[in-house]
């Protein structure tokens, strides 16, 4: 919501950049060229008088479709014009032009400032998109086809239609063609319409269809109408699959945080069987170990800022394991075994946790920024833009996953947890330190959930209470893939990330909630162990 | 464990021994004569009776967790749930009271007019007549435990498992009454009552009937409890807590105990419920919330697990220490409550009543 609010914003910023700069060069070649169609008297019209004069005068020379203009309604738009006599000048550096020839000329002494209102700012940018579609560059011309597509009217038809006819690029001539009909869409002429509509349905984009539902409900004419309707089936069709992929991606990636969440957890519940509440309020305490660290590098090396998230991740993971490991030693290795009354000491610890922020940081949230890598994001199709930052944490929650698996499966200290886990007093037989190992495997478990708060904290808010909203989620994750199976973990993260997406999509987000949580009391019906059991004979765990 | 099952051996047939009738009694006459005499006469402050009325509610919440838990070995977390619903449906009947005096002078709720709402909702069909919507009370709540026990037990999910399952079920009903177009008033819940049987709630005389008839429903639900657990029914109840397994190889099935136990508890929590609406005057989602559930377990923890008067002194002591920590420091309250959570799990496993028990022995 807000990224896209920001990501907008950029693009913006960026084209801005990209049509000065390209305004600069068109406006040497425009000068050292021929003599200029715009006539002093036009220039003068556009530049002063009533609002209704202006637009009619600016919208007859655009029509026009003269190179030449440009200059003149950029200068207008940096407010840099003059009027004196029926004449316009550009005042630029104190040195004044004659707006519609381009010579120096002395200003007059009588010379008004052109003020222009909202109303004629918008006309002006507009006008200024419209004579960008015939310049030379491609990227100026593609960058104008875009900011048009919203926001045209009739009045720019003739230019669009000239534009058209120069162009050489063919995908942006389909693009210009499809600017004309949803200009023509509009027009007076029923069979103009009809052909607007039907050179619309090869579009594919969130605006057209936003644009044909509209017209659908104002036209009268059946026949238009049954063009428009199958327009909109059309562009309908284009545009599912970025919904598709868009709400595929989406539970991809709450997957991948209910896995980094959960995963953690597979080590402290799923191997030891530790029920561990305070879950979340580890994650919580990773999260603002990033903002602490976020802050350090504001402050003393605000140049690196975009690298502060590197050293976040260790300090998070290391924070929360220091915690970690002081639970374990304090608490929870008297619990053992006694899983309800590991519960609710645990609650207890979260609540002493969840205070213990508010008082350091205060109750309210924090601001944790992303690095500028992390804005932003890859446009796939005309409706569906990847962010980088939810990207970021899929290839890290991958990361997180393929360590652990190495670490459990391939370390001597998991081998050693998975001994201690599988036979406790055989285990100590052997000469394994398991008191150590405990504390390790838990440590391990409550510095993964740090990662987690970590990545959270590049996604959403950071308060105090971060923990509670995923400590539910996370268990049925847990729940959901069996005891003591990672495989089992990842699968229910992404399945139960997949499924809350989709049903949301269906139903909203309350009422998808609670299906899930049917489903997941439905399913437990039919495999009480998870989705992947241990096999094996004993009746009880 | 022998010792203490031949004391339940000796108690069986006299439900209380001449001691605990004595106190009965005592408590009785002190909540249905002393303490409205002393309201009358003012040494018993009107805001004393709403506090006291509030955790005479929540200690009923507490003795239908001692039932589930400490005697039967499952630990709910969605017992919020069922208080929360019971106080949902005597809240609908005081909403439908307010008649026309709420704040649009419209003869629907204030919050239905706000979403410009024609017609009361099918779910409120019944919201006019108390007769009926006290039994929705218990049916509502109890159906509801009847469904998800049945289907809980009979897949045998049980321990932790079913402690989160239940504390989903618990967040998931929260996130639904969250939502306006649930009908219930969304995130305001219900408030603003004005009469209950057509007399007016905010008198002192309506506050102590009220705290009269808590009272009693809390020793009546402590006698019923007391019943139940020297019954046969509740040593199999027992039994199901201390060794599940080989209560099935004797013969028994335990899914008919756990669910009968379950449904119970589920309505006792219920009843507080609708016992706390009025005296509060106040019901929302929050009450759903994961974290007021695991307080009932916190309460009955403190006092004692499977003693039924322990759960209620615990109610009293940790409700009594919210009241005066929240005025006197509030941001220490969650540390202390945290702080009780840890301290009683790990140094104080009987409660309460086992400290008093531990002393009374080592002096003998």
């Amino acid at each position: 919501m807000c990224l896209s609010g920001l990501w907008k914003s950029c693009v913006k910023a960026t084209l801005h950049r990209l049509t000065v700069g390209l305004l600069l060069t068109l406006l040497m070649g425009v000068f050292g060229q021929q003599a200029l169609a715009l006539t002093p008297e036009q220039a003068g019209r556009i530049a002063a008088g009533d609002s209704d004069e202006r637009v009619k005068a600016l919208n007859e020379s655009v029509a026009q479709g003269d190179v030449a203009l440009t200059p003149f309604v950029q200068a207008m738009l940096d407010e840099q014009v003059k009027t004196a006599g029926g004449k316009a000048f550009i005042v630029k550096d104190g040195a004044a032009v004659e707006a519609a020839t381009g010579q120096k000329a002395a200003l007059p002494a009588d010379a008004e400032d052109v003020v222009n209102n909202n109303r004629m700012r918008r006309e002006l940018e507009a006008a200024m998109a419209v004579l960008k579609l015939v310049s030379p560059d491609r990227a100026v011309r593609a960058a104008a086809i875009a900011e048009l597509k919203d926001d045209v009217d009739e009045g720019k038809l003739p230019l669009i239609d000239k534009a058209a006819q120069a162009e050489t690029d063919p995908a942006l001539k389909a693009k210009l063609v499809l600017l004309r009909a949803a200009v023509l869409i509009s027009s007076s002429d029923a069979a103009k319409r009809i052909e607007a509509a039907k050179a619309l349905s090869g579009s594919s984009s969130p605006a057209t269809r936003s644009l044909l539902l509209d017209k659908l409900g104002s036209e009268a004419d059946p026949n238009v109408k049954a063009a428009i309707q199958g327009a909109i089936d059309s562009v309908q069709g284009q545009l599912a699959w970025g919904e598709r992929l868009g709400v595929l991606f989406t539970g991809a990636s709450l997957g991948s945080i209910l896995l980094l969440v959960a995963l953690g957890l597979a080590i402290t519940y799923g191997l030891m069987g530790v029920i561990n509440m305070a879950h979340g309020e580890l994650m919580m305490i990773g999260a603002y170990a990033t903002y602490v660290v976020q802050n350090l590098f504001k402050h003393y090396l605000p140049g690196a800022f975009d690298a502060y998230i590197v050293v976040a991740i260790p300090v998070a993971f290391l924070t929360s394991a220091l915690v970690g490991a002081a639970l374990e030693r304090t608490v929870i290795r008297w619990l053992y075994g006694r899983p309800l009354e590991t519960l609710l000491a645990t609650w207890g610890i979260s609540l002493v946790l969840m205070q213990g922020v508010r008082s350091l940081f205060g109750a309210q949230n924090v601001g944790v920024e992303n690095a500028s890598w992390m804005s932003g994001g890859i446009q796939v199709l005309p409706n569906l833009v990847l962010p980088y930052n939810r990207l970021a944490i899929l290839v890290f929650a991958a990361l997180v996953l393929a360590g652990m698996a190495l670490l459990i499966g391939k370390t001597r200290l998991g081998l050693f947890v998975r001994g201690v886990t599988q036979n406790r007093r055989m285990a100590a037989c052997v000469g394994v330190n398991t008191a150590r190992i405990d504390m390790l495997a838990f440590s391990l478990g409550a510095g993964i959930a740090g990662l987690a708060g970590c990545a959270l904290s590049q996604v959403g808010n950071v308060g105090p209470d971060l923990g509670q909203g995923y400590i539910v989620d996370s268990f049925m994750v847990v729940v959901l893939g069996g005891v003591g199976q990672l495989a089992g973990t990842v699968l229910a993260a992404l399945g139960l990330g997949l499924m809350n997406k989709l049903l949301e999509g269906l139903a909203g987000a309350v009422l998808a909630k609670i299906m899930v949580l049917v489903f997941i009391v439905v399913f437990i019906q039919k495999r009480p162990q998870g989705l992947f059991a241990v096999k094996g004979r004993s009746a009880e765990a | 464990m022998t010792s203490a099952a031949m004391k339940l051996e000796q108690k069986r047939g006299l439900l209380l021994g001449p001691k605990g009738w004595t106190a009965v009694a005592i408590a009785l006459g002190v909540i249905c004569v002393l303490l409205p005499l002393l309201n009358k006469a003012g040494y018993f402050s009107d805001y004393a009776v709403q506090l006291t009325g509030k955790i005479l509610c929540y200690a009923i919440c507490a003795l239908a967790m001692d039932l589930i838990w400490g005697y039967t070995g499952i630990l709910s977390l969605g017992h919020g749930l069922f208080f929360a619903l019971g106080g949902y449906g005597m809240g609908m009947y005081l909403m439908r009271q307010i008649g026309r005096d709420g704040n649009y002078q419209s003869d629907l709720p204030d919050f239905m007019v706000f979403l410009n709402w024609k017609q009361l909702p099918w779910t409120w069909a019944l919201s006019d007549s108390f007769a009926a919507q006290m039994a929705l009370v218990v049916l509502v709540p109890g159906l509801l435990a009847l469904v998800f026990g049945w289907f809980a037990f009979r897949s045998r999910i049980k321990g932790v498992y079913f402690s989160i399952i239940t504390q989903a079920m618990t967040f998931a009903a929260m996130l639904l009454f969250f939502r306006n177009e649930t009908g219930f008033g969304g995130n305001n819940g219900f408030t603003d009552f004005k009469r209950i049987l057509g007399m007016p709630l905010a008198t002192p005389g309506m506050r102590i009937t009220l705290f009269v008839i808590t009272g009693c429903t809390l020793v009546g639900f402590y006698l019923l409890a007391r019943w139940i657990v020297n019954s046969k029914f509740g040593r199999v109840l027992q039994a199901v807590r201390d060794a599940e397994t080989r209560v099935m190889f004797t013969g028994y099935n335990p899914l008919a105990y756990k669910l009968a136990i379950w449904v119970l508890s589920a309505v006792m929590c219920a009843i507080a419920g609708a016992l706390y609406v009025p005296q509060v005057g106040i019901i929302n989602p929050s009450e759903m919330s994961p974290a007021a559930s695991i307080e009932i377990a916190i309460w009955a923890a403190v006092g004692g697990r499977a003693t039924l008067i322990g759960p209620i002194i615990g109610a009293f002591f940790v409700n009594g220490a919210k009241s005066w920590f929240t005025v006197a420091f509030p941001e220490f309250w969650l540390y202390f409550l945290g702080g009780l959570f840890i301290a009683v799990t790990l140094f104080l496993p009987q409660g309460i009543v086992g400290l008093f028990k531990r002393v009374s022995e080592k002096r003998a």
